[in-house]
């Protein structure tokens, strides 16, 4: 606003949500979003900045949801337990215990990315 | 092309700056030359956009008021007119049950004071609580069921509010004591936060009470009129003797030892101690008082006592004179001590707009000495304005209605006032006794009203010139004080 000033909370609780709905904020809020497989509208929270969590921009499996509600980019532990599941995440993952047995199961997994199909299975 | 129109707002100007207040949202807004040229092009009425751009494009130029229209528009200061009338938009009801934040213990309904103005004794009481079948005295049973009560009805609320109100409170002093320290007890095993105040005349304030309000770290309001010629023209014993010389000493005692909690002095003004400045003055200065707030007697309009339009203007321009000293004070980052501004000010500052005036049966209820759940303090013991009992609850069906009979948007009168977004249409009891009707609007106090809030927007707007810090200090303002 370059004519108007808020001065009280609630003026400024009015300004924000005007910028935020403004076309032009609309837009660019969306641009930074992963929309794959979400619907159009405005998105659900337009303010603060895209910060990557977890799984939903590395490939990290185990968050069912981003930081958005969306599900695009993100794995699907029901199907697969993978790499970092059972580091990062809350995902009860079924992987070799690598404290006492199988210390070096990852070791050739330097980035999930690439390696993930180095990561073997285990036999006791 | 489109007409253009200003939708409700109330300009003011301080400091040598104009500013918009914006009605029904509580938006303040500073406003540049160019947008209050605008609005002022607008006052007669709506006009074509066209024709507001080009009155004003010499002076500001053509991109600058359509721009500046623009955010006016965004702001919802102006809106395009209208071919249809907008479809009715329906009242919001707050959302049930509302956790309870604030209970008003009646402990008792006498008095050892006989003062003239009385809402409670004198001749606009509602309950008969001389002769009545409530109780003098609310046992130690029924003060402990309404703390379980208060507990219940708040819910998932992390914190919890007990004001102690009468007739006289310390009257029931052992009741009281027992009240604190189980309602302690009950908070610290369900984890809830819970705060104390009380309300007294003072009289029968001793040094083991004293000792108790300490370390019990009860905030303290004290009912007093000011000096000895005005507290003792209403404020007298049975006996008709004035009570100044009784109260004076055990307040500054109270003051002087009391430092957990700021003391405060509640004032009623009548049309015979409407001296409101030497009453601040003696209140601070002599007394040593941290706040004083002050509010006009509560009657039906026929006593003798009674404020009427003159009396108003005086009022006004009493509190308008204190309010400045408050700005001037403020400019300074000092304390001041009048508080009446300083909860209108808090208020602006949030920019509520209130469905309701106050919490009255929403967040806040009285509890009669038989336990009965009222609106507020002001109706405890009256059948009329029951919501329930502390053991059954508070009626969610009786409450329900009462929601929707008091809506701000079924005050007719109300719907054009900018004011209503910070008054709501006033006091449920000054209502009832001046109308007979809690939802009628206190139609006796709008210019009054009026002219207060726009003094306190101006002191608001004025300290956001000045000294914009200092409104950081009104971002957690406590909730509203029982009067």
């Amino acid at each position: 606003m370059k004519h108007l000033k808020s001065i009280n909370q609630k003026a400024a609780r009015v300004e924000r949500h005007v910028m935020h709905n403004t076309p032009a904020a609309v837009a660019t809020a969306a641009e930074h979003d992963v929309v794959a497989l979400q619907r159009g509208g405005p998105p659900q929270q337009p303010s603060a900045p895209h910060i990557p969590l977890g799984c939903s921009l590395v490939f990290s499996p185990g968050w069912e949801a981003d930081r958005t509600g969306g599900t695009a980019g993100l794995c699907q532990p029901v199907e697969r337990d993978l790499f970092d599941c059972h580091i990062g995440c809350y995902w009860p993952a079924q992987v070799p215990d690598q404290l006492n047995h199988a210390p070096d199961w990852t070791n050739k997994c330097a980035a999930a990315q690439k390696d993930w199909r180095k990561i073997d299975l285990v036999f006791p | 092309m489109s007409t253009i129109a200003a939708r409700e707002h109330h300009r003011i100007e301080a400091a040598g700056h104009p500013f918009v207040y914006l009605v029904p949202s509580g938006a303040l807004f500073e406003v540049d030359e160019t947008a209050d040229a605008i609005l002022q092009a607008l006052s007669a009425g709506p006009r074509p956009r066209d024709e507001v751009v080009g009155a004003l494009a010499a002076r500001f130029g053509d991109a600058a008021v359509s721009e500046t229209i623009g955010e006016l528009m965004q702001l919802q200061a102006l809106g395009v007119v209208a071919t249809q009338p907008a479809a009715p938009r329906p009242a919001f009801i707050p959302l049930k049950p509302i956790p309870l934040q604030s209970m008003v213990l009646n402990v008792t309904n006498q008095c050892n004071l006989n003062c003239t103005y009385c809402y409670e004794y004198g001749d606009d009481k509602i309950v008969d609580t001389s002769n009545g079948t409530k109780p003098k005295f609310m046992s130690e049973v029924t003060a402990r069921e309404a703390v379980d009560f208060m507990f219940t009805e708040a819910g998932d609320s992390p914190t919890a509010h007990i004001t102690f109100f009468g007739g006289e409170t310390l009257l029931n002093f052992p009741v009281l004591k027992k009240t604190v320290a189980y309602a302690r007890r009950r908070a610290t095993e369900l984890g809830k936060h819970l705060d104390f105040s009380l309300t007294t005349n003072a009289t029968l304030l001793k040094p083991d009470v004293i000792d108790f309000l300490v370390e019990n770290r009860i905030a303290v309001t004290v009912s007093i009129d000011g000096p000895p010629k005005l507290q003792d023209k209403f404020r007298v014993f049975h006996n008709g003797k004035g009570s100044y010389d009784i109260v004076a000493p055990k307040i500054k005692e109270l003051i002087g030892r009391h430092r957990t909690r700021p003391i405060g002095a509640r004032v009623t003004l009548t049309k015979q101690t409407l001296d409101v400045k030497s009453i601040y003055t003696h209140l601070t200065e002599e007394i040593g008082f941290h706040e004083v707030g002050f509010a006009p007697v509560t009657n039906s309009g026929e006593r003798d006592f009674a404020i009427s339009g003159q009396g108003f203007d005086d009022m006004l321009g009493q509190f308008t004179e204190l309010a400045y000293e408050f700005l001037e004070a403020a400019c300074q980052n000092k304390h001041h001590g009048f508080s009446n501004v300083r909860e209108t000010i808090g208020e602006l500052h949030k920019g509520v707009s209130k469905a309701y005036p106050c919490g009255a049966g929403v967040g806040l209820v009285g509890v009669a000495t038989d336990g009965d759940v009222n609106l507020c303090h002001r109706f405890a013991g009256s059948d009329e304005h029951k919501l329930g009992h502390v053991r059954d609850g508070i009626d969610r069906t009786i409450q329900a209605e009462f929601l929707r009979r008091h809506h701000i948007d079924n005050k007719t009168d109300c719907a054009t006032c900018w004011a209503r977004p910070v008054c709501s249409g006033g006091c449920y009891h000054e209502a009832h006794l001046r109308f007979g009707d809690t939802t009628s609007a206190t139609l006796h106090y709008c210019d009054w009203i009026r002219g207060w809030t726009e003094v306190c927007l101006k002191v608001y707007a004025e300290l956001s010139v000045r000294n914009p810090d200092y409104l950081r200090r009104f971002d957690d303002e406590p909730a509203e004080r029982v009067a």
